[in-house]
This record gives C-alpha cells, sequence and structure tokens, in this order.
C-alpha cells in the first residue's frame, strides 16, 4: 500500500485532479490491451508539463517506488501493466501538445502524450506525411509508439516508427534530463541514445519530447486486389513483386478463415473459396504508379492469381480495403477473448509459416484467422477463444508457444511490431541468446540500479 | 437485494457480453466524456472492467462504480465505433439499473420518474403553475438566442443559460387531436416528448405545421407519458415500466402507419427500449410495442422518406447554417443524411458542414443535471466547432442538444441562432 504522505505529496505538486488513488480509479490502470491478468498500481500520477514529469520521476525514484509509464494503454504485450501493487503509473496524456511541424526542414516536435492520429492530421492539413500506421493510431501516443517501435501497415515501403524519430528527450530513472539526436538529418553527437530508447518498453527511460521525421505525402496511388487459390501463389506472388523492383507502400494478406468471416459479417461477395486474398497498394508519383500498377499486375497473373480487380476510383479503393478493415473486428466478434499474435518471418517462409500456423490451430483444436502484413512477412495469427474456458485458454497458450519455435525456426522473430513486453519475455533467450540477456539486465541495471523502470517487462532486471 | 454477493450474482448475467470487449482502447479516440477528462474510468472499457470486477468481487464499492457509471452521456459513440462490437449501451443501462437499485434510488428520482413523469396530469399542473412563477427567478441573459439564468437558483440549476418556459404548453394550445385521414392518406401519432410539449413548443407546432401542409393526419394525445429514457438512464427500470404503461393506454387500438417524434432520444427509445421494458409488463403488451417499434420513426426521415420532402438550391444569399448530428439520431437510428435534405428544402438557408459534426454535444440529457461542468466543458468543443464553421444558425434534431447548444453559445456571446430541421424547413411554407 502507497503511502499516504507520498499521495498528498503528489497531489500538492500535481494538484489533486491529476493523482488518482481510489479504489476504482487504479482499477482502471490495472490492464493494458494484452490477454494478461490485471495488476492494480498504488496510484496513478498525470504531470501536466515536462518539469512536471521529470519531477514525478526524481521524487519516486528518491523514493524506492517503481514506477511504469502508460501513454492510451493499448500495449498487446504487458508493457503498461504494472509490475507490482505497490507501482505507481505516470501517465503522459496530460502532455499532448504538438510543439512544432517544420514544412521546411520537414520534422515535427511533439510532447510525449500526443495521439498518433492527430499529429498525421495536423501534418496532412499542412501537406505532409508522417507514415507510421499503426492499428490503434486513433488512440496510441507517439512516446508509446517509440517506446514500442511501432509497426502498421506501410512498413514494406515507409518503415516503422524508428525510421522517424530523429531525436529524443527523455528523463532517466533517477530524473536527470538526456537529450539525443537532432532536427537535422545527419548528427552524431555522442552515443545514438534515441536508438536505443526506441523499442525500450519504458525500461530505459521516460521520453519527454521526440523529433519526428517527416516525408513529402505521395501525389497518387492505386489499390488493387488479388485472389489466389493456395497461399504458395500468394507468396510467390508477394516475391515476384519485390524481385520486379516494385515497392508497393501496403501488401497484406487474409487467409481463407478470415475471408470467409469477413464475408459471413459484412456479405461483401469475397471470394469464399479462395486460399489467399493478397490486398496491394502503390503509390508515389502518378505516371510511376500507374508504371508499377502495370507490372503488378502481370507478377499476379503470373504467379496463378484468378483474379485481380483494380481499383478504378476513390469508391472502389475503399470498397477493396473494406476486407482487410474488417479482419480484426470480424475475427474479435466470433469468440470473446482475441489473441492477435504478430509473429514475422523472412517473405518467403510465408507459406510455411501459415501451414505450421493451421497444423498448430488444428493439433490444439482451436479456431484461428490470419492476415496481415504479407510484404513484411509480419502475420497475425488471431486465436478466438474464451479466455474464461480455462481448458481452452490453456491450449491456446500451448499454441502459441509452439507457433513462436516455428517462427524462430524459420528465421522469424517473436514479435514483429506488439513489442515483448512480460507476454514474451519467455522466449527472448530463445530467439537471441544467453549473452544478449545478460547485455541487457546489466545495461538496465547500470541505468536504473533501483531497478524501478517497468522493472519485470523484456529481460527483467 | 441485501448483500453484495447478491449484486455480484445480478451482475454476472452481463458477462458474457462484457467478456465481449477486448480492451484495444479503441473507445478513447471518440468517448466525449475521455475526450474531456482523460481518464479510463471516463471511457467505455475502463467502466467495463469495473463492472467485471464487481461482478467477480474483485472490488467491492458499488458507490464508486455506480459514480463512475454515472460519468457517461450514454451517447453511443464507442458502440458505433467498436471493433469488437460489445453493447455497451445495453451493459450500461442494465448495470445503471442493478447497481442503483442495489444502493437505493433516491427519493428526489423516484418522485420524479414515477411521479412527474408517468403522471402527466401532474406534470402538466406543475408546469402551468410553474412557468408563469418562473418569470420572476429567470432574467435575461441579454443574447442572441434569448435565453434568460436564474442567479437566485444557482444553487439548483447551475449557471445555465436557457429559454423561458413558455406559459402555454403544446397540450394546452391543440389539446388532443385525431384527424380523420385526408383522402386515404397517412396518419401518424405525434408524440412531441417532454421537451417538445412543455419547452420547445414552438418546434413542435412546426411539426405539425408540416404535417397539415402536406396532408398527414394527425393523433395526438395531450396526456402522453416521458418516453422513459431520463428513467432508464438513472438505473429506474420501475420508473420506465409506470411511464410506458400510462403511454400503452394512449396508444392501443389507435390508427396511424408511424409514430413520429421530433426527438432522436424519443425516437431511440420507442424503437429499441419500449419493447424490451414491455416484456415486464406481460406477453401482449411485449407484442404491441415490439410492433409499434417497426413504425417509430423520426420526423426528419419521416418527411424526407415518406412524404418525399426534397432538397433544393439555396437562393443567393442564404442564411448559413451547420448541423449538430444527435446521438441518438446518428449513432442510434443511423439518420444523418435526412434532417440535412430537410434544412436544405428551404432555400433561404445554405448548409455548411462544421468540423466532427457527429462528435456529442455534452448534454447526455440528465447527465447535464448531475455534471454541469464537465456538460459544459464538452459543450465548449461543439461550441467551437459551430463558431468555426462561420455559421449563423446552428441545427440539431434532438430539443436536448438544442438546449445544450444554445447554453454554450449564450455563455460564449455568439450570435449564432439554434433551430430544429423542422423550424427549418416550415418557415419555408407558407
Amino acid at each position: 500500500m502507497a503511502s499516504q504522505a507520498l499521495i498528498k505529496d503528489f497531489e500538492q505538486f500535481l494538484g489533486p485532479e491529476n493523482v488518482f488513488s481510489s479504489e476504482v480509479d487504479r482499477h482502471t490502470y490495472s490492464f493494458d490491451a494484452a490477454v494478461l491478468r490485471p495488476v492494480v498500481p498504488a496510484f496513478v500520477i498525470r504531470p501536466t508539463n515536462v518539469e512536471q514529469l521529470g519531477e514525478c520521476v526524481t521524487r519516486l525514484y528518491r523514493e524506492g517506488v517503481p514506477m511504469t509509464i502508460r501513454g492510451s494503454g493499448t500495449n498487446l504485450s504487458g508493457g503498461t501493466i504494472p509490475d507490482k501493487t505497490d507501482t505507481v503509473v505516470i501517465l503522459t496524456n496530460g502532455l499532448n501538445r504538438i510543439l512544432e511541424i517544420n514544412s521546411n526542414d520537414l520534422y515535427a516536435v511533439v510532447e510525449p502524450g500526443v495521439v498518433t492520429a492527430d499529429l498525421a492530421n495536423a501534418v496532412a492539413a499542412k501537406n505532409l506525411f508522417y507514415p507510421p500506421d499503426p492499428g490503434s493510431m486513433a488512440v496510441s501516443t507517439i512516446a508509446g509508439n517509440i517506446a514500442e517501435n511501432a509497426g502498421g501497415l506501410r512498413g514494406l515501403k515507409y518503415g516503422v516508427t524508428k525510421d522517424y524519430v530523429m531525436g529524443v528527450e527523455f528523463f532517466d530513472a533517477t530524473g536527470a534530463l538526456v537529450k539525443t539526436g537532432s532536427r537535422t538529418v545527419k548528427c552524431v553527437t555522442g552515443y545514438n541514445l534515441a536508438g536505443m530508447l526506441v523499442q525500450s518498453e519504458g525500461t530505459l527511460g521516460i521520453i519527454s519530447k521526440a523529433i519526428l521525421k517527416l516525408v513529402p505525402p505521395p501525389k497518387a496511388s492505386k489499390a488493387m486486389m488479388a485472389v489466389f487459390d493456395d497461399v504458395q501463389s500468394a507468396a510467390e506472388a508477394v516475391a515476384g513483386i519485390i524481385a520486379a523492383h516494385i515497392l508497393p507502400c501496403t501488401l497484406e494478406f487474409l487467409d481463407n478463415n478470415t475471408i470467409v468471416r469477413v464475408d459471413d459479417f459484412t456479405k461483401i461477395g469475397l471470394p469464399r473459396d479462395a486460399g489467399a486474398i493478397l490486398l496491394i497498394e502503390v503509390d508515389g508519383h502518378p505516371a510511376q504508379v500507374a508504371d508499377d500498377a502495370v507490372a503488378v499486375e502481370k507478377v499476379l497473373k503470373e504467379c496463378r492469381a484468378r483474379e485481380v480487380h483494380v481499383a478504378k476510383d476513390a469508391a472502389e479503393k475503399t470498397q477493396i480495403w473494406e476486407a482487410r478493415r474488417q479482419a480484426l473486428p470480424v475475427l474479435a466478434r466470433v469468440k470473446p477473448t482475441t489473441v492477435l499474435e504478430d509473429a514475422t518471418v523472412p517473405r518467403s517462409q510465408i507459406p510455411a509459416m501459415m501451414k505450421a500456423i493451421n497444423e498448430i490451430a488444428g493439433k490444439y483444436r482451436l479456431d484461428v484467422g490470419t492476415f496481415g502484413h504479407a510484404g513484411d512477412g509480419n502475420l497475425h495469427p488471431t486465436f478466438l477463444c474464451d479466455k474464461r474456458d480455462k481448458e481452452e485458454f490453456a491450449r491456446v497458450e500451448q499454441a502459441v508457444d509452439e507457433m513462436f519455435d516455428v517462427a524462430i525456426k524459420l528465421g522469424g522473430t517473436l514479435s514483429g511490431e506488439h513489442g515483448i513486453g512480460t507476454a514474451k519475455a519467455k522466449w527472448m533467450e530463445k530467439e537471441t541468446s544467453r549473452g544478449t540477456i545478460l547485455f541487457s539486465q546489466r545495461l538496465r541495471r547500470a541505468l536504473d540500479p533501483k531497478g524501478l523502470l517497468n522493472n519485470t517487462k523484456l529481460v527483467g532486471i | 437485494m441485501k448483500d453484495l454477493k447478491q449484486l455480484a450474482t445480478r451482475l454476472m448475467e452481463l458477462d458474457d457480453r462484457l467478456a465481449a470487449c477486448m480492451k484495444c482502447g479503441n473507445c478513447q479516440a471518440v468517448c466525449p466524456m475521455f475526450g474531456a477528462t482523460h481518464m479510463e474510468g471516463d471511457v467505455a472499457r475502463g467502466k467495463i472492467v469495473l463492472i467485471e470486477n464487481l461482478a467477480h468481487e474483485v472490488l467491492r464499492d458499488p458507490k464508486a462504480v455506480a459514480e463512475k457509471l454515472s460519468r457517461c452521456l450514454l451517447c453511443g459513440s464507442c458502440q458505433a465505433g467498436c471493433p469488437s462490437g460489445v453493447k455497451n449501451m445495453e451493459i450500461f443501462m442494465e448495470a445503471r439499473e442493478i447497481v442503483y437499485t442495489y444502493l437505493g434510488l433516491s427519493v428526489v428520482k423516484k418522485m420524479i420518474f414515477r411521479i412527474l413523469l408517468a403522471k402527466p396530469k401532474f406534470f402538466n399542473f406543475s408546469m402551468r403553475v410553474g412557468a408563469p412563477a418562473s418569470r420572476m427567478f429567470f432574467w435575461s441573459s441579454k443574447d442572441e438566442q434569448k435565453t434568460t439564468h436564474s442567479p437566485l437558483l444557482k444553487g439548483i440549476i447551475g449557471d445555465r443559460h436557457i429559454r423561458r418556459v413558455p406559459v402555454k404548453p403544446l397540450h394546452a394550445t391543440v389539446g388532443d387531436l385525431d384527424e380523420p385521414r385526408i383522402g386515404g392518406g397517412v396518419k401518424v401519432c405525434f408524440f412531441p416528448g417532454c421537451m417538445g410539449d412543455k419547452f420547445y413548443v414552438d418546434m413542435a407546432k412546426a411539426c405539425l405545421k408540416v404535417f397539415k401542409h402536406h396532408n398527414v393526419a394527425v393523433y395526438l394525445s395531450s396526456k402522453f407519458a416521458c418516453c422513459g429514457i431520463p428513467a432508464v438512464s438513472s438505473g429506474d427500470g420501475e420508473g420506465m415500466v409506470m411511464e410506458l404503461k400510462k403511454n400503452l393506454d394512449l396508444l392501443k387500438g389507435k390508427d396511424f402507419d408511424y409514430i413520429v417524434t421530433p426527438c432522436g432520444s424519443c425516437t431511440d427509445t420507442i424503437r429499441d427500449w419500449w419493447p424490451k421494458y414491455a416484456e415486464r409488463i406481460d406477453a401482449s403488451a411485449a407484442d404491441f410495442f415490439r410492433k409499434l417499434s417497426a413504425k417509430a420513426m423520426d420526423i426528419n426521415a419521416f418527411l424526407v422518406n415518406v412524404v418525399g420532402v426534397e432538397p433544393a438550391e439555396p437562393r443567393a444569399g442564404a442564411t448559413t447554417v451547420t448541423y449538430h448530428d444527435s446521438c441518438h439520431l446518428k449513432k442510434g437510428l443511423g439518420i444523418s443524411k435526412e434532417p440535412r435534405a430537410l434544412i436544405q428544402a428551404n432555400p433561404d438557408y445554405k448548409l455548411v458542414e462544421m468540423k466532427e459534426a457527429d462528435r456529442c454535444c455534452g448534454c447526455g440529457g440528465s447527465f447535464t443535471l448531475y455534471h454541469y461542468d464537465l456538460s459544459r466543458q464538452i459543450g465548449q468543443r461543439k461550441r467551437n466547432n459551430i463558431v468555426a464553421s462561420g455559421a449563423k444558425v446552428a441545427s440539431a434534431g434532438c430539443p436536448a442538444c438544442m438546449m445544450q447548444m444554445e447554453d454554450v453559445l449564450s455563455h460564449n456571446g455568439d450570435s449564432v441562432l439554434v433551430k430544429h430541421p423542422v423550424e427549418i424547413y416550415a418557415e419555408s411554407l407558407k
């Protein structure tokens, strides 16, 4: 139980409206979007300016209180679930100002709690483009995106969050301000600490400001849908498109189960007997887009696509994307619990991975739908279950374990974009090495001697 | 309900629906409460966790949970945008009833829902006495919206800027109507709603004018009780049933094709909640209200889709108007094109869209009574969007939204007037 004195202290410092210590309020910060056991924190604080944020960290470190930083709490690997009941949650959503959008030098400076979509919209209003588009971007925060290195649909061509981080300012565990990177394209002043903070999952520092790269928006785009009898042909088409030196901005995949479920729900007339659908969008200069679209269509046909639909206008484009937009919502409605995984393999291994996923699901008698970012080899096998059914959920956990095993054997990774958190921590060593774990733990202990920052996450401390 | 165990057992009836929430947090993007406070306890997934924890006896403080449940406008934005299709509206309404019943409904609320709103005679009488008397306490706000406020009653009603309550409500002006069909044409039951009957009387009269113009025969009782949404949202299922019984007596055996209201909330309640609560009366009532539900129609939709009113080209120099999508109309009933078409049917007006037209105005019916500060804060965002549109008139198809918009516009000293789409259309009819 947190000391009442500490709560009083923070109430005085931040104002009572920014300290949540009632039982009900604490319960509402005990979870995130991961299917994991909730942990109720001691209390929750919400600094409303950067100086306050630094002072909060300093005070908590001095008192030896564990801290978990939380943006919008959309994490899918438990990164924002408090470690223990004496953890204090620090919210960043009181720090949500866009400080600068610079059209001449193509960067934006933001506070940590700015919502991704708000930034993307503000940037678009100035005719610029911030490409990272994680599925939760309508609510996720920029600092959360950086701390998880969030991906999205545009990874293949535009990269992920890390490719847009030019610099960050953060508080270390003791509350000291660290500045790294700059507003310039080139900057080699000191260690690349911004790179270290990316995907650090709140374990190395608490981001207080970010400088993000912006790019000019593409002038044109074209979307198409290709239907395949089997996953193998679809995967060959993906490889063929890249071999033809075309980088679509999105190259998405839906498996048969997802196609059938989406069609059941939306009745949009999808090919229910198809083995896979690819949804492809190319963007760029209008002439380039036209050339690329023709080339992609050619590859698709060579790879035995049984149908190819090219969107003629905006309305058709929206229609083509409807199937992908509906994939998760539809799967999520089938059963109460949706275990959304993100095992990622080299593109060429997609057929092997898909085969393994379906075999594993069969073995454990589970319902699984798979969709995802085929261009990145980043699949989202989605297990549909009810966590209240203990026996079934145990099977889900076994299936997920086995699936990771396969992903690693195929030269892939545990997590393409959802993070390790506590959900996948036990698998870290298998993908990396004992040395990696030890190195990471030594790094953490050196930077956070009291072990207070999100201490059970990633490799632990 | 005697003990927490019993409360938990009743809440477990919601468990399957609660389990559907995957805690993704997408509700944060659309929730007006979250937009104002940025607190997890104010957004749908936070409330669902609290109900779950109370049901599973992890939490043992129903009073604190009830307080959180009350901090919701029941606007349905979270449900409309929920990826896993969680039935938030049902969950929150039912949870309120279960938790408030456990805690005991306040005497004042019982009086309002079970006597005032369920017994129109009593309500009507008190309004007739109260309306003229209120002139002594309410002073002009000296604004374009012609609202009043009451420094003397600030302790009770806050610093609200509301229109003066008309001395003569609709039922006292037109009484009962049961017109014969004109040339075998269409006939509607006009349900003006409490606000239409007692507060926005000119708006209700505009509805009758439009019906007359289009040869629509009208059935109207001067004794209609409240639709029941204030009772249900306050967790008083019994109050709702009492009001429903009164309306049943007035609707049974009457001849009409549609039951039409100028209030999105009334229409939504008639369509979705009346059949549900009628099951608590008896099987024949349930059957009656199920059939009636299919006849429920918003007045904008009725005029555009049944009567066939069509948009016209605005004339040069037409007054600009912006339209606010009321939650129950758009998110509840899926009606957003029709009110715009009705506004555009008057060539003296030119429709301009505001930003976030379908974001909740912050009224939330009884929400504004208990959380006026939050309501005003949410309303300010709506006001800013209205003013930024440059429109001279703001329109909404729900009297509660109209009242809220008048309040915030008046407080900001804006010259924007508030009108119902039907009022705008009626102005074009000579």
